[in-house]
């Protein structure tokens, strides 16, 4: 059997091409506006895609890793990517909502409360994809003053996603039991402190908040190399990595494995590759538009994930190539928006649609169950009871 | 020429987790599904209210170091529930509480920003102080601050805010494609702050927002809280929905405008207040009576004085007389998480008077609690309630009234169809938004913006 594909799509300002902006399907002037996400995702959605990421940082936009770049001529400034996700919920029904957080220099209470009830706004379809935050520039907005060394950095991201998952657990399902006998709202047996203690924080819990709809939102984590893979593996539900090739994939998925045996690691990492799409009618067409994009951005394209310029049909051809290497799926990186983002849905799925690779409808079910991953046991709910 | 009608301004609070909130009545719907914000918000829309208010609290309530079961436990993010509901409402403001103790200013501005974009400038931020260590449990950076510490905090909070809200013109984004510029110049949104608090510094990240920042709100009795929003609020929220201490309150939080540089016009105040509507009078009465019947139960009456005695009180009947004991006037330690135990500063003198009040009525403990503890503002039928509500605001004992219903979702149907109307008829109370932002709905004057 065909295998099926899981598709995400990353949504980030105008595109990942630093010229997308200047395209004519552009909206330019609209990127902090409700209606342009809307229209985006719901784009998403009628694409029968798995799920959005929404980009994000504490800091404004800059292609220097040192500090503020001073450019003029690329997209700078944006909107905080888990209200962006909050906005579009009402209007959407069953694609994935993962905004991007930053999970150093942030409050892991807010974050938890925050995507458990973008999960219950949406009825399951929360996510959150983590990322450091470590750079000088960033530090000082907040007032650090210390610079952590990368290990640091990650180790803050795990315990800021455990103390996320406890505080998720800390209501039981059912605990709201409204006794009117015993004037009882809640069961309070079935609440559970989350009691975390770590180098960066100490968190007592329950989560203000009842457990979501998934029991346990979505995790995701970027890991271009060994280190953020171990976060991911204790931390995560999803890996997103960056081959350059089929052999890379294949290295790429081994590593995951290997690391989760490593960490005991007991359910597998969906593991989805990256990839950033400039695509065309033909082949030349595609060339064409990334070259007008290259020449408007004083530069050639620069990603730490591969690019592919081409057809839908080609992209569907490597991608079920490269899912052969173990890739449950893709998360694409639209360089324009719409305009790449609608070749995807309006070209690539129905080219993967034809092969039977992907979905021709939408089951009911949240977000987890989409991708195959079960709804957890809450880990302080007695042994058997799965509450 | 006569001066125009006062304008009375309107919001609706969700029900919170304090035992105003009747759980125990059959109507009662969730307070976490997402369709009871919608509807709660979508009546207050329909009924051209000035805004929705959602109040935060940040760890469960624990009374004698258990979780306080008695009343609603559980709420959502506010930030997500608010920027959830600019998509299902057009022109409704979109308040929420947000501690200026357990966040920093970046991400709190940050957030009120964007929601600002994301709802085409309705977002209103209501900003309160943290004040135990109890609650700081639950941040990095949590932990106990002095009053004094907690408003000068506060206001350094606010103010470093504000100058993130205002570290983007409303100009800078160009996007002129031709020209491949996208900004006008490259050092947005820089800014530096340097205090006993906060020492940061950088670009902001968020362009101006449609009201260039959020309409702010304060809620505080004391001195500080009333200076605090003499000098920074646009509005205050007041417990004092009765004509004199209204009145009272309305002129001395009024009166302090001026030593600020501002006028009377700059900031409303807005009491919450709950309300019960009748057919009649005597009905209206008996609803009334049954609710706050409801809103104290027994269990409910004993643990509401234990708040206030400071002791465990859990083996009296509270259908019998008030505990001989004197209450325990040492640092409160029965509940946690709660702001009304600092409302008795007195303990010892709060006692006295309950005692009193008791033996010459001859009430139970419960009896003695539903009387003091009863909240309802406005009892009557919706003509009598339309009334009180406009004399009340064209007397100066307030601007308008944030109602806070009791029953979720449904609480405020009624009043918005049959009260809402007859303020409407009087000329009191708006028939259509006639602003585009929050702050235009509520007469606001507008900000100086720094590009202007």
């Amino acid at each position: 059997m065909t295998q099926q594909l899981h598709l995400a799509v990353a949504l980030d300002g105008a595109g990942w091409h630093p010229a997308a902006w200047r395209e004519d399907d552009a909206r330019p002037t609209e990127l902090l506006r409700a209606p342009y996400w809307a229209d985006l995702v719901r784009e998403a959605e009628a694409g029968l895609l798995d799920l959005v990421t929404i980009e994000d940082s504490l800091a404004i936009q800059t292609e220097s890793y040192s500090g503020y770049d001073d450019r003029t001529d690329r997209v700078r400034g944006r909107l905080d990517a888990v209200l962006i996700a909050a906005r579009v919920a009402p209007l959407t029904r069953y694609v994935g909502l993962v905004p991007t957080v930053v999970a150093t220099h942030t409050e892991p209470f807010h974050v938890s409360k925050a995507i458990a009830t973008l999960d219950h706004v949406s009825g399951g379809r929360a996510g959150v994809r983590v990322q450091a935050s470590g750079r000088a520039h960033e530090n000082r907005l907040v007032g650090r003053r210390e610079l952590p060394g990368t290990d640091d950095l990650l180790d803050e991201v795990a315990d800021h996603v455990e103390v996320q998952r406890r505080l998720w657990d800390s209501w039981e399902d059912g605990a709201e039991i409204r006794d009117v006998a015993t004037g009882r709202f809640i069961d309070r047996e079935r609440l559970h402190y989350a009691d975390f203690e770590g180098r960066w924080f100490s968190v007592r819990g329950p989560s203000i908040t009842p457990r979501p709809p998934q029991g346990q939102p979505l995790v995701v984590v970027l890991a271009h190399e060994v280190r953020p893979v171990r976060i991911a593996a204790r931390a995560a539900d999803v890996v997103l990595v960056t081959p350059h090739s089929g052999e890379d994939a294949r290295s790429e998925v081994e590593r995951v494995r290997e690391v989760e045996a490593a960490v005991g690691r007991a359910e597998p990492l969906l593991v989805l590759g990256e990839l950033l799409v400039v695509l065309g009618d033909t082949e030349a067409e595609a060339a064409d538009r990334l070259a007008r994009l290259d020449e408007r951005a004083g530069g050639p394209l620069s990603s730490d994930a591969e690019v592919f310029v081409g057809t839908a049909t080609s992209l569907a051809d490597l991608l079920q190539a490269r899912a052969e290497a173990g890739l449950a799926g893709f998360r694409l990186r639209p360089a324009t928006l719409p305009g790449d983002l609608r070749r995807i849905t309006r070209d690539l799925v129905p080219e993967l649609q034809r092969r039977s690779a992907f979905r021709t409808s939408y089951d009911g079910g949240g977000l987890r169950e989409r991708l195959g991953l079960a709804r957890p046991d809450n880990r302080y709910a007695p042994t058997g009871a799965r509450r | 020429m006569s001066r125009p009608r006062k304008q009375i301004h309107l919001a609706a609070h969700f029900p919170g987790v304090n035992n105003t909130t009747v759980w125990s009545d059959p109507r009662a719907g969730s307070h976490i599904d997402f369709g009871s914000f919608v509807h709660l918000a979508q009546t207050a829309e329909r009924a051209k209210f000035d805004f929705f208010f959602l109040a935060e609290g940040l760890r469960l309530r624990e009374q004698h170091g258990r979780i306080y079961d008695l009343d609603v436990v559980g709420r959502p993010d506010t930030f997500t529930v608010l920027a959830a509901l600019a998509a299902v409402t057009e022109h409704l403001g979109l308040a929420g509480t947000i501690s200026s103790t357990f966040n920093e200013p970046v991400e709190v501005a940050r957030q009120f920003a964007s929601l600002d974009h994301l709802s085409e400038g309705r977002a209103a931020w209501n900003v309160v102080t943290s004040w135990d260590a109890f609650t700081g449990e639950n941040f990095r950076r949590g932990g106990y601050l002095a009053q004094v510490d907690r408003y000068e905090r506060a206001r350094t909070f606010l103010e470093t805010a504000h100058e993130l809200f205002e570290s983007w013109a409303g100009d800078e984004v160009v996007a002129d494609r031709a020209s491949g510029e996208f900004l006008g110049r490259a050092d947005v949104g820089t800014f530096a702050h340097r205090d006993r608090h906060f020492d940061i510094e950088g670009r902001f990240s968020v362009p101006r927002s449609p009201q260039g920042r959020p309409v702010i709100f304060q809620a505080g009795d004391s001195e500080e809280g009333r200076a605090f929003a003499a000098s920074s609020a646009d509005a205050i929220f007041s417990r004092h929905a009765t004509r004199e201490a209204g009145q009272a309150f309305y002129r001395d939080v009024k009166g302090r405008l001026a030593s600020y540089g501002r006028g009377p016009e700059d900031l409303l105040i807005l009491p919450a207040a709950t309300f019960v509507l009748g057919d009649t009078a005597p009905e209206a009465e008996e609803i009334a009576h049954e609710v706050r019947h409801r809103q104290v139960s027994g269990p409910t009456a004993i643990k509401l004085l234990e708040q206030v005695w400071n002791r465990d009180l859990s083996s009296y009947d509270p259908d019998g007389p008030l505990p001989e004991v004197d209450p325990d006037p040492r640092e409160h330690t029965v509940a946690q998480g709660r702001a009304s135990v600092r409302m008795h500063r007195d303990p010892l003198a709060t006692a006295r008077e309950w005692r009193a009040r008791a033996e010459a009525g001859g009430l139970s403990i419960r009896r003695l609690m539903v009387e003091v503890s009863a909240r309802q503002a406005f009892v009557g039928t919706p003509q009598q309630v339309a009334d009180e509500i406009d004399e009340l605001v064209q007397t100066d004992a307030s601007d308008g009234f944030i109602l806070v219903p009791h029953l979720t979702p449904t609480g405020l149907d009624e009043f918005a169809d049959r009260v809402v109307p007859l303020l409407q008829e009087r000329g009191s109370f708006r028939t259509e938004y006639t602003g585009t932002t929050l702050r235009e709905n509520l007469g606001l004057p507008a900000l100086r913006t720094a590009a202007s």
